[in-house]
């Protein structure tokens, strides 16, 4: 069934498709109306679940990663400040394998404060462990929150899921609500790999020593540096995951077949535009008008950011003449962090294409059709006059 | 998923005296039992154990008299806190005197 909401009601849906048994959650604009929208669902009795109010997100993730350690499929969602103040119980989430699902609605990051849309909240949270999912448009949110639920307990690591705000969050468009028969069919209700049981007790994620050693029942434990290698290769190998996840989804829903870039008019393109989250969508409008003055040139938008899908992005972008990387965030001191992560995975191929780095739209600075068409024209007739410093566009500095 | 895999995805141990090693070495206060105060003692009834229960490093026995693990016990004093009979006394290490050698 087609309806017409807003992107936080989308996720919120998913949600509830995807039957979550705890939800605890600190409003944060503008992830408010998700939550608000949760605990009617919960109120109401359509959701099946205890929605727990907390004092802060900090404890937001500590009930999320108490209930997921109990057996429950637990989701909490935030924004900007709220997610940072998250920070060390998300990297103690990841750290002990629990398959949680966070919504991000993504938002500029204090001081100086603001609420308006960027994307430097989650990019900072790049190196947690977390699976970074993002979505473009509605129907990717509701879609992609239900994905993100089973590659979470797939892999046991647990998944952003990440919209911008405003744009995405706060405005209305049609998507279609996956029926729930699907849904229970494609999602097999939680059955975690390890939780708290009186029937078979155990100490979860104690104090490990530098070297390995016995436990008191005579086996070898593992040591921090195994476990946090183990992550790694399992968050590698969840690249693949999410592909066969991906892929049956779009078996069953219909949608889905491009779960870690998304092109558009890029086959015969020497030029392509790079961008993660609803400025890719924004771009495709600037390179339908650019394909009219016969200039090749397409829009690569980037869905999984963490993992990051090396081969994909490399099978995109290599043989173009020019790259041209979008941010609405900074890896401050250096340069772009998606910009940085491009050229990392391009370094290998034998044909490198130029890549070039725009950064805009921080704290919702308007992103103007007309801007994005100046940098990407100036991107294609004078290519070697970039250096590897990003540029900024739409600034308004006073001389 | 196998058991060796669950493990070796995080830090998982069985409870039980010695999972953090030679703890019984940090010890400033050391826990000493005057067991005609004790409850189970005094009653010959499986009962009370709040030192047992409440003990962090699985180092008092569930017995008549309850005894104390010291190659473990850490000197925490929550034993001592949580006995209702007040029957167990932090002693400082240094006038505590040598500790008997079992077996």
């Amino acid at each position: 069934m087609h309806i017409i909401e807003s992107g936080n009601v989308a996720a919120a849906t998913g949600v509830k498709l995807a039957r979550a048994q705890v939800i605890a959650a600190y409003p944060i604009t503008p992830q408010t109306p998700l939550t608000e929208k949760l605990s009617e669902f919960v109120e109401s009795g359509q959701l099946q679940a205890q929605y727990i109010p907390v004092e802060s997100e900090h404890s937001a993730m500590a009930v999320c990663i108490a209930a997921t350690s109990a057996g429950a499929r637990s989701f909490t969602a935030t924004s900007a400040n709220g997610l940072l103040y998250m920070n060390e119980q998300l990297h103690w989430a990841v750290g002990a394998r629990l398959p949680i699902v966070m919504c991000v609605a993504n938002r500029g990051v204090g001081a100086p404060w603001t609420v308006w849309n960027d994307q430097q909240d989650t990019i900072a949270q790049r190196d947690v462990g977390w699976i970074q999912l993002y979505a473009n448009d509605h129907q990717q949110i509701i879609d992609t929150v239900i994905k993100a639920f089973k590659l979470a307990q797939t892999v046991s690591i647990p998944v952003m899921v990440c919209y911008d705000g405003y744009l995405l969050s706060h405005t209305y468009m049609p998507f279609e609500q996956p029926a729930q028969e699907l849904v229970d069919g494609f999602l097999p209700s939680f059955a975690p790999r390890h939780f708290l049981d009186p029937n078979n007790p155990g100490n979860f994620n104690t104090v490990t020593l530098p070297d390995i050693r016995p436990g008191v029942d005579g086996t070898m434990m593992p040591g921090y540096i195994e476990i946090r290698h183990n992550l790694q290769r399992d968050l590698r190998a969840a690249i693949d995951v999410y592909g066969d996840i991906d892929r049956d989804f779009a078996r069953t829903f219909g949608r889905g077949g491009c779960p870690f870039v998304e092109q558009y008019r890029c086959d015969d393109a020497e030029f392509v535009a790079v961008a993660i989250g609803s400025l890719s969508y924004q771009l495709r409008d600037v390179i339908d008008i650019l394909r009219e003055s016969g200039m090749r040139i397409g829009v690569v938008g980037v869905q999984m950011y963490r993992p990051f899908p090396s081969q994909a992005i490399v099978e995109a972008l290599s043989g173009r003449k020019c790259v041209v990387v979008f941010e609405k965030a900074l890896s401050y001191g250096n340069q772009g962090a998606l910009y940085a992560d491009i050229k990392a995975a391009l370094y290998p191929i034998g044909q490198r294409p130029q890549v070039h780095n725009y950064i805009l739209g921080l704290g919702g600075r308007e992103i103007k059709t007309a801007q994005l068409l100046d940098a990407l024209t100036l991107s294609c007739t004078a290519p070697d006059s970039f250096g590897d410093e990003p540029r900024w566009i739409g600034l308004k500095l006073q001389e | 998923m196998a058991k060796d895999d669950f493990c070796e995805m995080l830090s998982r141990s069985t409870p039980g005296p010695g999972d953090g090693g030679n703890t019984g070495s940090w010890r400033v206060l050391r826990p000493v039992l005057n067991a005609a105060a004790c409850i189970p003692v005094k009653t010959g009834r499986m009962s009370c154990f709040q030192c047992w229960l409440y003990c962090p490093d699985c180092v008092v026995s569930k017995t008549i008299p309850p005894t104390i693990d010291y190659d473990y016990c850490k000197g925490c004093g929550i034993c001592a806190e949580e006995c209702p009979a007040g029957a167990i006394e932090m002693v400082p290490e240094a006038e505590a005197g040598p500790l008997a050698k079992e077996g």
